[in-house]
């Protein structure tokens, strides 16, 4: 346990060790080599190139450069990264062979590595990360130590300001004023929802009890989202931090994570932050030597999306199934064992200490209107820079897209962007210049939800996807109530019948119906939003749906019962790229003849569309 | 299951179950553990479970098959799993799923009667960034085709045949 003087003492100590990781253009000899050890970097192998690294720096005796491993740098296409600060170099796609080169040019001559230097949208190879195009539009408030600190020391995280937000928050500030220095922020849930925070913080405080629960929804089910996994491995002190502060606010003495168990790195990072503050004292009994106690616990979900909903994860923590309650009463009044309860999500939290210590004035004065600060994406699908990105709200689509995205990969066409998962909709292309925050998403047909951003080019069937959303639904369903456990299987099978060219226009009403019904019927946030994606899609895309039902034409060409693949004779060179990657043998002739595909043995799987240097092949409707 | 593996089971389970206080809160904790050491959840570790926190065996197999980290049934010795997160799915994981069934003759969920393969989908790894993804035990494969797929499997099965 350390007293506040130790605390800052240790502050001092550890900032003079690594502020030149903030970039500053410090004249010093040491050198540190940053590695990305978020989830898609550690896949490919980066923690291989941190042994490599420190097995090479020690052989050969060099002692001022250190090999650090981070959290996510945010451009995950491009990993496994490497940067080194202070200069800031940037490699990417690193291999552990690559090691040896970099430490004997870069280390050693002060020579860069130019073919590991990342590759801009332009083509031009960029040398530091804020040259990228990728970083310019961005705002790290959330993410600000995601790739600086070790996600695993302490102490690097207390150099940056860490735990001062709850060190003022516990020496000078009143339970009332958090709340009111919240609410002043602006800061709204980013769960999905989009409530105001500090008002749910107020009507938790509002209930008298004996006990009282702070809870962090990490429970992150969105398909294709990797937001709060990505803060909670790059910087968990901050959400431990934040949880206590709000439960100062609130007046509860223990938190639970409530957090996948899909994310073991993320587990473990939280372990050990959790073990490391209750060491210092920042966690357990008496912190920082006052009167008030908090503890926080974690708790691994297992593999239900619908626990994402906030009743449903309260279910999920008392070891039951995982079925939301009847609202009211809401968890603020009866939430965990039937105590009042705090329930925000990960990034919500990670705002807090930023808010507390920068002010509220200073938060709000970021974003649109009515929704302030930044909001943090998973960007994915057909988009050329995929990765994590953070923007103030009231950025557009289009920038998001374009500008940090770099655009649709293969020469392709920008079809439509899909957010808030499985319980948002589909956003087309004449609302790329919708500046995005809650209530402009809302009003095109889509939400904010957790923040997956997935963009879709012209090859993507919209029908198709929004069967995909739908099996999904089926899938995770509770099965609780019943407009959305039959519900959502009868509007998956029409849109099955779409898909295999069986449906009629009569089908397509009933679609429509069951989707508004279920929209209504609902019990849970989950069911009530589950039809969303077949509304966006119909509202912007109903001329897929008649093509699939009149023509039985699947203009995409994703549909495997509507289309087949073939050669266009004029546009093939003959090169036999197709042949030889078609894992079938369905591809047949001559070097430099046109080719063509035995309909027969084709299983339609797309390998040759997508190796096809000329785009002479391609699918047609039957 | 012979009753000495029964035993052996029934004993480690039990020493898993020492480390938690027997509230009923803990179930989710323990089956996380158990799923973890086995791949599955045996019926002996199931009574364990049950006469531990005092739950009907009802209640623990509702709680098993309402998440989808638990199964009932023990993996195959090469785990398949493809990722049908909405980033793996636009960039064409769909394809590697079918390819995968019809290569293995295997259902989602489900073991190959050799226990050689098993076959499951999972939403979303966390690798995005290299979609489409498989994964065969805990080895992530990104920037997955369906002629890298079959390279794969050439290899698990040459290595099985290889290692008789």
């Amino acid at each position: 346990m350390k007293t506040i003087q130790e605390i800052e003492e240790i502050r001092k100590k550890t900032y003079q060790k690594i502020a030149l990781r903030k970039n500053t253009k410090e004249d010093t000899r040491e050198k540190h080599i940053l590695i990305c050890h978020g989830t898609g970097c550690t896949s490919s192998k980066s923690p291989e190139i941190l042994s490599q690294f420190q097995k090479i720096l020690k052989e050969k005796n060099i002692e001022h450069v250190k090999v650090i491993m981070t959290g996510c740098f945010g451009l995950c296409a491009k990993g496994p990264i490497v940067i080194i600060r202070p200069e800031d170099v940037f490699y990417a796609m690193v291999k552990p062979e690559d090691c040896l080169e970099i430490i004997e040019s870069h280390i050693e001559k002060g020579e860069i590595v130019e073919r590991l230097l990342c590759k801009d949208i332009d083509g031009s190879k960029v040398k530091t990360l804020d040259d990228l195009t990728f970083y310019k539009k961005q705002e790290r408030i959330v993410l600000k130590n995601c790739g600086t600190i070790n996600p695993e020391n302490i102490d690097e995280y207390l150099a940056f300001d860490g735990y001062r937000a709850l060190e003022k928050v516990l020496t000078s500030m009143s339970p009332e004023e958090v709340i009111q220095e919240i609410t002043e922020s602006g800061l709204r849930g980013r769960g999905g929802a989009g409530f105001p925070t500090g008002k749910k913080w107020a009507l938790t405080k509002q209930e008298e009890a004996d006990q009282k629960y702070v809870v962090c929804n990490a429970d992150e089910g969105d398909p294709g989202a990797f937001m709060d996994r990505s803060i909670l491995e790059g910087d968990p002190h901050t959400v431990l931090e934040a949880m206590t502060i709000a439960g100062y606010a609130i007046g509860a003495t223990k938190g639970y994570i409530y957090v996948r168990a899909e994310y073991p790195i993320a587990v473990q990072r939280l372990k050990i932050a959790i073990e490391q503050a209750r060491e210092y004292g920042l966690l357990g009994e008496h912190l920082l030597g006052t009167d008030y106690s908090f503890d926080i616990e974690i708790r691994l979900g297992a593999g239900a999306f619908v626990c994402g909903e906030e009743t449903a994860l309260l279910e999920s923590i008392e070891g039951r199934r995982g079925q939301p309650r009847v609202k009211p009463p809401f968890p603020a009044q009866k939430g965990l064992w039937e105590k009042p309860t705090l329930i925000n999500n990960v990034e919500t939290y990670a705002n807090v200490c930023q808010i507390i210590l920068k002010g509220a004035k200073w938060f709000s004065s970021i974003g649109t209107e009515n929704s302030k600060g930044t909001k943090v994406f998973a960007l994915g699908g057909n988009v050329q820079n995929i990765g994590l990105v953070e923007v103030p709200m009231g950025t557009t689509l289009r920038e998001i897209v374009y500008d940090i995205g770099g655009g649709i990969p293969n020469g392709r066409q920008f079809k439509a962007a899909q957010t808030g998962g499985p319980s948002g909709g589909c956003i087309p292309r004449e609302h790329l210049d919708t500046p995005i925050d809650y209530e402009s998403l809302k009003e095109i047909g889509s939400m904010m939800g957790s923040g997956g951003l997935i963009v879709m080019d012209d090859t993507k069937c919209m029908v198709n996807l929004a069967k995909f959303y739908l099996e999904f639904t089926v899938d995770e369903s509770c099965g609780k109530c019943t407009p959305c456990r039959i519900g959502t299987k009868r509007m998956l099978e029409i849109l099955e019948k779409i898909c295999e060219g069986n449906a009629s226009l009569v089908d397509l009403d009933k679609l429509e119906a069951l989707a508004i019904n279920i929209e209504k019927t609902a019990i849970c946030g989950l069911g009530q939003t589950a039809p969303n994606p077949v509304l966006s899609t119909l509202k912007y895309f109903r001329d897929e749906y008649l093509a699939h039902i009149k023509y039985k034409q699947c203009t995409a060409g994703e549909c495997k019962a509507l289309t087949s693949i073939r050669i266009n004779p004029e546009e093939c060179r003959g090169c036999g790229l197709c042949k030889k990657n078609c894992p079938v043998g369905a591809i047949h002739g001559e070097p430099g003849t046109p080719h063509h595909i035995e309909k027969e043995k084709c299983i339609k799987c797309g390998t040759c569309i997508a190796k096809c240097p000329f785009h002479a092949i391609v699918t047609k409707g039957e | 299951m012979c009753d000495c593996v029964e035993k052996r089971i029934r004993e480690e389970v039990e020493t898993i179950l020492e480390q938690y206080v027997p509230t009923k809160d803990n179930l989710i904790q323990i089956l996380n553990e158990v799923q973890e050491k086995y791949g599955y959840i045996p019926k002996t570790a199931q009574f364990a479970i049950s006469e531990y926190l005092k739950i009907p065996m009802a209640e623990i197999f509702g709680v098993i098959t309402f998440y989808s980290r638990f199964t009932l049934e023990p993996k195959g010795k090469y785990h398949i799993s493809v990722c049908l997160g909405t980033a793996c799915f636009v960039k064409g994981s769909q394809k590697i799923l079918d390819r995968l069934k019809e290569r293995l003759q295997l259902e989602e969920g489900k073991t190959s009667p050799d226990g050689k393969f098993s076959l499951d989908t999972t939403r979303c790894v966390g690798a995005c960034g290299i979609a489409p993804v498989f994964t065969v035990n805990k080895e992530v494969y990104g920037h997955a085709t369906v002629k890298k797929l079959d390279e794969v499997l050439d290899a698990l099965e040459n290595e099985e045949e290889g290692g008789k």
